[in-house]
């Protein structure tokens, strides 16, 4: 059934068709319509579940992980600040390994407060183990939601939907809503192998040790080092399991087919432009002004953040000219995250681009198509291979 | 209830295995092993870090045998409405979901999380032992902390400060069930708890826990020091239902009659040994001032 | 092929004793029950059990004597302390270690 309707409106009915069991909300912009939508849902009987207005975003994190360490399938959303403020909590849902799925509008970070579209919220919480799936627009977030829940049940591991606020989750779309029976085909319910459960008492989450240690029945159970190791192990797996759930889903609903990155006439590209979010979608104009001239371009957008699928990004980017990477997130006192890490997948190569980095749309600051033929154009003429990072649009 | 609790009915089911880690003569230990039967074994726990932690034991061995997640320090209550919210969801009746925490836990970092969940009518038991200090982390002042006592984080003059007042704040969200009990009654204990199981919503205990190492006695004394609280009118054992405030056990017995000085309980633990007699008679006029407005509301 | 079951490492203790090891060897004093004096033990009937209803570490049986896990007792001494008929005496460990010899 076609819709059309908000980016946020988008995620809560994918939370509405996966069957969503306990929802923590807390109010932040521009997340907020996602928030008041799901207790639309709840309310009106749309959607059976527990909708639990928490009191901080601290706290809806915890409702989650209890919520599915007792076996029900939760879910929450958040921007900013607020996933700044549950920064313990990522970290505490991925050790404990519960396949949680949260909606991230993505906005700039105070101080000094913004509103506004960047991704310096989600890019600072990479490193805490979370999947992070990036939608570049509507019809993405409501697929990319339901293929989360799947994703993050398959592998026992937090899935992050990130998508850009303002530009995505206040913006009106056409999107296809999948019908239920589908859905319901592709997502079974969540049969976890270990809950509270009063007759099988375990104690979840317990002090672990620098080092292994024998059970009760003598049988020698992993340290700390062990159960982080077996995290970032299958968190490296998760990128082959997203792949095959996306393959299904595209069998299933006719979309998807580039869960990882999404590329955008880069076939025969001299110069890729990578990015992440809508920008890449904004840049599919640049790349057609600038292929009328004649210049080899081409855009690659990144949906899958962490795990890092640098396999694929090799494969995608190793023989081109040069490769530019335009974020909106820094960082500090270094350059941009992804471009970091693209430049370490690259490193092994024989052939290396030249690369470049380019910071822009800090606090919601307008990216012009006029500006990102600019930076290219002077990209592609080897002006900017260099690892300071340079910025667009700053008025100094 | 229809009996009263006794030593001799009191069940002899066990959910705490011993030789955990526990220090000796621990009062949370008594109060845990009380609550724990009076809970039953349908119960799921919720624990943020506390001494508790290290006494449910390390992975992969745990010294209780009830369910339990542990969680992070500032979200115990938020996580308790989760387990809640999951049972809800799942249609899983008859399970108490109990929330068990340290003070610090409870009144300093935790208490957003409580707050949320006191407001929110969550249908959820917290029991708080107050052992009045950060004893997990080497005895550190917290909100709890009487005044004049020596920590590790007020060495010398001892915690400015008077105690922060939990069930009266808890209270104060106007929730079904608030109590105080005190690990040297565990029978009192006992029966709060359990009168807690029948109740529905928010209901939280406030469990007075003598810790020797971090009060400064000898390990023998935990129940002499905690009936000394109570004895001495310090430390009061009531419950809170429909606003009312009734004294209940040890401390109703006080009513109208004379109690022993507070200078007795401050003077078996070492945690007092900086008090001046200034001080001592201050705080004994507090706790005068306070029985004789219990007195006043008892002839009214 | 069988999907592979992820998340097998997962820290999730499961309930037994000891956790600590055998926490009687943490004891300086060790409790020894006077039955002459004990009520139950001089009853012998279910009675009193204030040592049981006390101990921190249920170690103390409820049964005709009590008796008192030392494996695991950790010597505290409130069943002592409490002992309303004074049954209960803390004696140092050393002089076992004597008997023993």
């Amino acid at each position: 059934m076609y819709m059309i309707e908000s980016g946020n409106v988008a995620a809560a009915t994918g939370v509405q068709l996966a069957r969503t069991q306990v929802i923590a909300a807390y109010p932040i912009t521009p997340q907020t319509p996602l928030t008041e939508k799901l207790s639309e849902f709840v309310e009106s009987g749309v959607l059976d579940a527990q909708y639990i207005p928490v009191e901080s975003e601290h706290s809806a994190m915890a409702v989650c992980i209890a919520a599915s360490t007792a076996g029900a399938r939760a879910f929450t959303a958040t921007s900013a600040n607020g996933l700044l403020y549950m920064h313990e909590q990522l970290h505490w849902a991925v050790g404990a390994r519960l396949p949680l799925v949260m909606c991230v509008a993505n906005r700039g970070v105070g101080a000094p407060w913004t509103v506004w579209n960047d991704q310096q919220d989600s890019m600072s919480q990479r490193d805490v183990g979370w999947i992070q799936l990036y939608a570049n627009d509507h019809q993405q977030i409501i697929d990319t939601t339901i293929k989360a829940f799947r994703l993050a049940q398959t592998v026992s591991i937090p899935v992050m939907v990130c998508y850009d606020g303002y530009l995505l989750s206040h913006t009106y779309m056409p999107f296809d809503k999948p019908d239920q029976e589908k859905v319901d085909a592709f997502l079974p319910p969540f049969t976890p192998r270990h809950f509270l459960d009063p007759e099988d008492p375990g104690n979840f989450n317990t002090v672990t040790l620098p080092d292994i240690r024998p059970g009760v029945d003598g049988t020698i159970e992993p340290g700390y080092m062990e159960i982080r190791h077996n995290l970032h192990q299958e968190l490296r797996e998760a990128i082959e399991v997203y792949q095959e759930i996306d393959r299904e889903y595209q069998e299933q609903f006719g979309r998807g087919g580039t869960p990882l990155v999404e590329e955008y006439r880069c076939d025969d590209a001299d110069y890729v432009a990578v990015c992440i979010g809508s920008l890449s979608y904004q840049f599919r104009d640049v790349i057609d002004l600038m292929r009328e001239k004649g210049a080899k371009v081409g855009v690659m957008g990144i949906q899958m953040y962490r795990p890092f699928p640098d396999q694929a990004i090799v494969a995608a980017l190793a023989d081109r000219k040069g490769v530019i990477v335009f974020e909106k997130a820094l960082s500090y006192g270094n350059q941009g995250p992804l471009y970091g890490d693209i430049k370490s997948a690259l490193y092994s190569c024989e052939k290396k681009p030249a690369l470049s980095n380019y910071i822009l749309g800090l606090g919601g600051r307008e990216i012009k198509t006029s500006q990102l033929i600019d930076a290219l154009t002077e990209a592609c003429a080897g002006q900017a291979a260099e690892d300071a990072p340079r910025w667009i649009g700053l008025k100094l | 209830m229809d009996n009263k609790a006794t030593i001799l009915n009191l069940t002899e089911e066990e959910f705490v295995h011993p030789g955990n880690r526990a220090c000796s003569g621990c009062g949370l230990s008594i109060v845990y092993r009380i609550g724990l039967k009076a809970l039953g074994k349908n119960t799921v726990l919720v624990v943020p870090p506390s001494c508790l932690t290290v006494m449910q034991g390390l992975y992969p061995v745990a010294s209780t045998k009830i369910p339990c997640v542990n969680v992070t320090f500032a979200s115990t209550g938020a996580a308790a409405s989760g387990v809640r919210g999951a049972m809800k969801a799942l249609k899983k009746d008859g399970v108490n979901v109990v929330a068990w925490a340290g003070d610090g836990g409870t009144g300093d970092i935790g208490i957003q999380a409580l707050s949320g969940a006191c407001e929110r009518g969550e249908d959820i038991i917290y029991i708080c032992y107050d052992n009045e200090a950060y004893m997990n982390t080497g005895i550190q002042r917290s909100g709890t902390t009487p005044q004049g006592v020596l920590t590790t984080t007020t060495p010398i003059r001892g915690k400015l400060q008077e105690k922060k007042d939990i069930p009266a704040i808890i209270a104060a969200h106007g929730i079904g069930y608030v109590a105080t009990a005190s690990a040297a009654f565990p029978l009192d204990l006992y029966e709060k708890v359990k009168k807690a199981t029948t109740l529905s919503g928010p209901r939280y205990i406030h469990v007075h826990t003598p810790c020797p190492p971090g009060w400064n006695f000898a390990t023998r004394y935990t129940i002499k020091v905690g009936k000394l609280a109570v004895e001495t009118g310090l430390f009061d054992l009531y419950e809170i239902e429909d606003g009312r405030l009734t004294l209940t056990g040890p401390s109703k017995r006080l009513l109208g009659k004379k109690r022993k000085p507070v200078k007795e309980y401050f003077d078996v633990q070492g945690r007092f040994k900086s008090l001046d007699p200034e001080l001592v008679e201050t705080l004994q006029g507090r706790i005068d001032a306070k029985w004789e407005n219990y007195n006043d509301q008892q002839q009214q | 092929m069988a999907p592979k079951e992820f998340c097998k490492m997962l820290s999730r203790s499961k309930p037994g004793p000891g956790d600590g090891g055998k926490t009687g060897s943490w004891r300086v004093l060790r409790p020894v029950i006077d039955l002459e004096k004990c009520i139950p033990a001089k009853k012998n009937k279910k009675a009193c059990f204030t040592c049981w209803l006390y101990c921190p570490d249920s170690v103390v049986s409820k049964t005709v004597p009590p008796s008192i896990n030392l494996e695991y007792c950790k010597g505290c001494g409130i069943c002592a302390e409490e002992c309303p008929a004074g049954a209960i005496e803390m004696v140092d460990e050393s002089s076992f270690i004597v008997e023993d010899k």
